[in-house]
């Protein structure tokens, strides 16, 4: 069981909003988006060992390993991040190699404060094997088999992917960055064919637990572009729970700080165009 | 006290522009009561009590009233009251005269009652025929009654574990009126508690930032069925209560020993709890002796309350500073911190559970144990067993640090749990949590979430809107002005978004 690795960013015992109730939640390294408007955008990239950090780190907890890989003193290194603020590479050294064994432990320990788990990033469906892996382990073991496993995904992975998942998987949670393809590729780097494509395959599985429209305010929350992608997600499921996230600066790279935060009565607005357009469930944060 | 003193005290309470008609004659009575002889000590305990490393809550030097006071209410309706010339009440309308009627007679340190009784089971029985919502009319009013009649906010009501149609209305009626009083504590039990009514005490606790939530197997061990959880967070009998509440300061004890943790354990501490105990000794003998409150008392001679249920309360505080004072590094994140932590509590729950406590036969004569919450006037201090403000960790990290504790302190243990304002919208998330703590053992707890015009200073409310204007103008409720001392003292309100210090009682009125 201890096969299938992962490279982990972090993960916190406790979130209260990556799905319903309390949740546990592994946020796994690496990215195939490059989003503009990414929170955390020291998960996109992994690490290439160029050694800029390791100068900077005020603990001399950062070092380079005799493989030439930088590795990490955890008894010095305070998270104090100034290796993730000078990455010239949207990466971490903190990232690290953990198996489905190590978390699943603590996930053990926490499981009876617990609704679920998911796995967030980075892009969990990067990893498949061991998110499979840790799923159908905690779907077996006494103490964590009430927990519902989810995964947070930006959508772009295949059919197949999702197959390898689906038998230990209670729920996926995707983003539509934008209905209107350009527009994804200008926010994301890529088209969103592949995102559409599993929202469809994962609804007529019943395995759609949500769907995100995170919105930027004069970038992807035209009435006409809500209403679009509002239709579509009610061809699918009318009653599909539908997420409007708000832009928020916090976190996002110095370049794209001119992005514009939406108020609360643009928040409201756009929640009557998706509901006007045929959207029923709709939950704004 | 000199007569000059006696004079000028009194005058300056009298004309004090921002004290009520009624907070001048309870400060004036305070006074006349700190100008007779405390009771008899020895020179070790006197001197331990000035030096303030044990602190008797300035409850006065005469206990004419025992300090707690939980009266069976369920037995006063049955019964009715020679004393009040009240008969049984039959009906819902007179169950709530009487109850007012009643509460207006029990006897406090504040002067208002700290229990107004496990409120659903009392009144559940007159609700037959009663539509929801003539139920949800008389019970507001009965609720906003209790709010300008007792402005106090120790003033407390019990509710659950099990579901009922009065605790729903009651959860109801505080997020519409949104009122300081009563507080509340709510008796979960994971076997009979049903989610669903746990989601309302917490979409509650969004509102009001109460009620707070008590592991019900967990007092039932500890103290039988019928206790209550009164002021904050002090769980006692039914029919009983608490003569006296003294507090060991645990950070000044470590600051007066040399020597290592070891010795701390056999010499130090040991001494310090005979001392405390020797001072609660001394106040019950004379509260039950002297002052023989339970020979009086219409309570006692209607059996309402029965001395044979009551005990006295040993409070600890300070424990994050002593553990660091004696060098086993930061409680609440550090493992060997942690584990001292644990110690200290075991030697002085040993220690307490072995010394005999004259009228204390509500809890097989000797004292509870109790995890006190800080008064307005600790600077410096941490609170009872909390992890010190600014270093507590992560919530689920917090929780394994404190549960540990909870074991040992049948009289109550305050933890107060900071959340983020996101968990309004997934009440589940909380419910989740509340089940999880009691499976890790804790006995009860708060949530504060910064989103509310609540702030909790010890298990108690104050808006704070109300704190902004006391300054300026006074407050209708008691508590209000203590918690403007304590947020004097450690700025509770700008602190990011962190649990706060607490308080019971002033030492003195607000100069």
């Amino acid at each position: 069981m201890s096969a299938p690795r992962a490279l982990l960013n972090d993960f916190i015992p406790f979130s209260n909003v990556d799905g319903p109730g309390n949740r546990f939640v592994l946020f796994l390294q690496g990215c195939n988006f490059d989003c503009t408007f990414c929170h955390n955008p020291y998960t996109i990239s992994t690490c290439i060992d160029c050694e800029i950090c390791i100068e900077p780190c005020p603990e001399d907890a950062l070092s380079l390993d005799t493989d030439g890989s930088v590795t990490v003193d955890w008894g010095r290194c305070t998270r104090c991040d100034i290796c993730v603020d000078v990455c010239p590479y949207d990466s971490t050294p903190l990232a690290r190699q953990v198996t489905v064994d190590e978390i699943f432990s603590e996930i053990r320990a926490a499981a009876p404060f617990l609704s679920g788990i998911t796995v967030s990033g980075g892009e969990a469906t990067l990893q498949p094997g061991f998110v499979a892996a840790l799923f159908a382990e905690i779907k077996t073991h006494p103490d964590t088999r009430h927990l519902t496993t989810f995964v947070d995904s930006n959508g772009s992975c295949s059919p197949e992917t999702w197959d390898v998942l689906l038998p230990v998987m209670d729920g996926a949670m995707i983003d539509i960055k934008a209905f209107d393809d350009a527009i994804h590729v200008a926010l994301t780097g890529v088209g969103n064919g592949r995102v559409l494509d599993s929202i469809r395959y994962l609804a007529r599985r019943n395995r759609l637990h949500e769907v995100r429209l995170p919105l930027i305010s004069g970038v992807n929350d035209a009435d006409d572009l809500l209403t679009r992608t509002a239709r579509w997600i009610a061809s699918i499921d009318p009653a599909l729970r539908v997420k409007v996230i708000g832009f928020r600066k916090h976190g996002v790279r110095a370049e794209y700080q001119d992005l514009a935060e939406p108020t609360a009565d643009q928040m409201e607005h756009y929640e009557q165009v998706l509901s006007a357009a045929g959207v029923s469930e709709i939950v704004r944060v | 006290m000199q007569m000059e003193e006696f004079r000028t005290r009194a005058r300056d309470i009298v004309n004090d522009p921002n004290l009520t008609y009624h907070q001048r004659r309870h400060y004036l009575a305070g006074l006349a009561e700190e100008a007779l002889e405390p009771p008899a000590l020895g020179a070790d305990a006197r001197e331990a009590l000035n030096k303030r490393i044990i602190c008797d809550l300035y409850e006065g030097n005469a206990p004419y009233r025992a300090r707690y006071i939980l009266p069976d209410y369920a037995k006063a309706l049955a019964q009715g009251s020679a004393f009040l010339e009240l008969d049984p009440p039959t009906s819902l309308d007179e169950a709530l005269n009487f109850l007012l009627i009643l509460y207006t007679q029990v006897p406090s340190i504040t002067s208002y009652p700290v229990y107004l009784g496990d409120i659903d089971k009392l009144l559940e029985p007159y609700t037959d025929g009663i539509s929801d919502e003539d139920l949800y009319d008389k019970l507001r009013l009965f609720w906003r009654a209790l709010d300008r009649m007792f402005p106090d906010a120790f003033t407390h009501v019990d509710l659950g574990p099990d579901d009922s149609r009065v605790g729903r209305t009651i959860f109801r009626i505080e997020r519409d009126l949104e009122q300081v009083v009563p507080n509340i504590t709510f008796k979960v039990d994971p076997e009979r508690t049903p989610d669903d009514f746990v989601r309302d005490g917490v979409l509650t606790v969004f509102k009001v930032a109460k009620p707070h939530f008590v592991n019900h197997p967990l007092m039932v061990r500890d103290l039988g069925e019928d206790y209550a959880s009164v002021s904050c967070y002090n769980s006692l009998p039914i029919g009983g209560g608490s003569h006296t509440l003294v507090r060991l300061n645990l950070k000044e004890v470590a600051r007066r020993h040399n020597g290592t943790p070891e010795a701390f354990l056999t010499t130090t501490l040991p001494h310090y709890v005979a001392l405390t105990a020797e001072i609660i000794e001394s106040r019950i003998r004379y509260l039950v002796e002297e002052a023989r409150f339970f020979e009086h008392d219409f309570l006692a001679k209607e059996g309402l309350i029965d001395l044979s249920k009551f005990s006295a309360m040993f409070g600890v505080f300070g424990l994050a500073e002593c553990v660091e004072a004696l060098g086993a590094g930061t409680y609440g994140t550090d493992e060997a911190a942690n584990e001292l932590s644990y110690r200290i509590v075991d030697a002085i729950a040993a220690q307490v559970a072995a010394t005999p406590m004259p009228h204390c036969e509500g809890n097989g004569g000797v004292c509870f144990l109790h995890s006190q919450s800080g008064i307005d006037s600790d600077v410096g201090v941490t609170a009872g067993t909390r992890v010190a403000i600014g270093a507590e960790p992560g919530l689920y990290e917090h929780i394994r640090a404190v549960a540990p504790h909870h074991d040992k302190f049948s009289a109550g243990v305050s933890d107060v749990f900071q959340v983020e304002d996101t968990v309004v919208n997934n009440p589940d998330a909380m419910v989740d949590v509340i089940r999880g703590a009691f499976h890790e053992g804790m006995r009860d707890f708060t949530f504060n979430v910064g989103c509310n015009d609540f702030i909790r200073i010890t298990g108690y409310l104050v808006r704070k809107s109300d704190l902004a204007e006391f300054a300026a103008s006074g407050a209708r409720h008691n508590s209000t002005a203590f918690g403007y001392g304590a947020e004097a003292n450690t700025h509770i309100t700008t602190r990011n978004v962190k649990r706060v210090l607490v308080h019971e009682r002033t030492p003195r009125p607000p100069e």
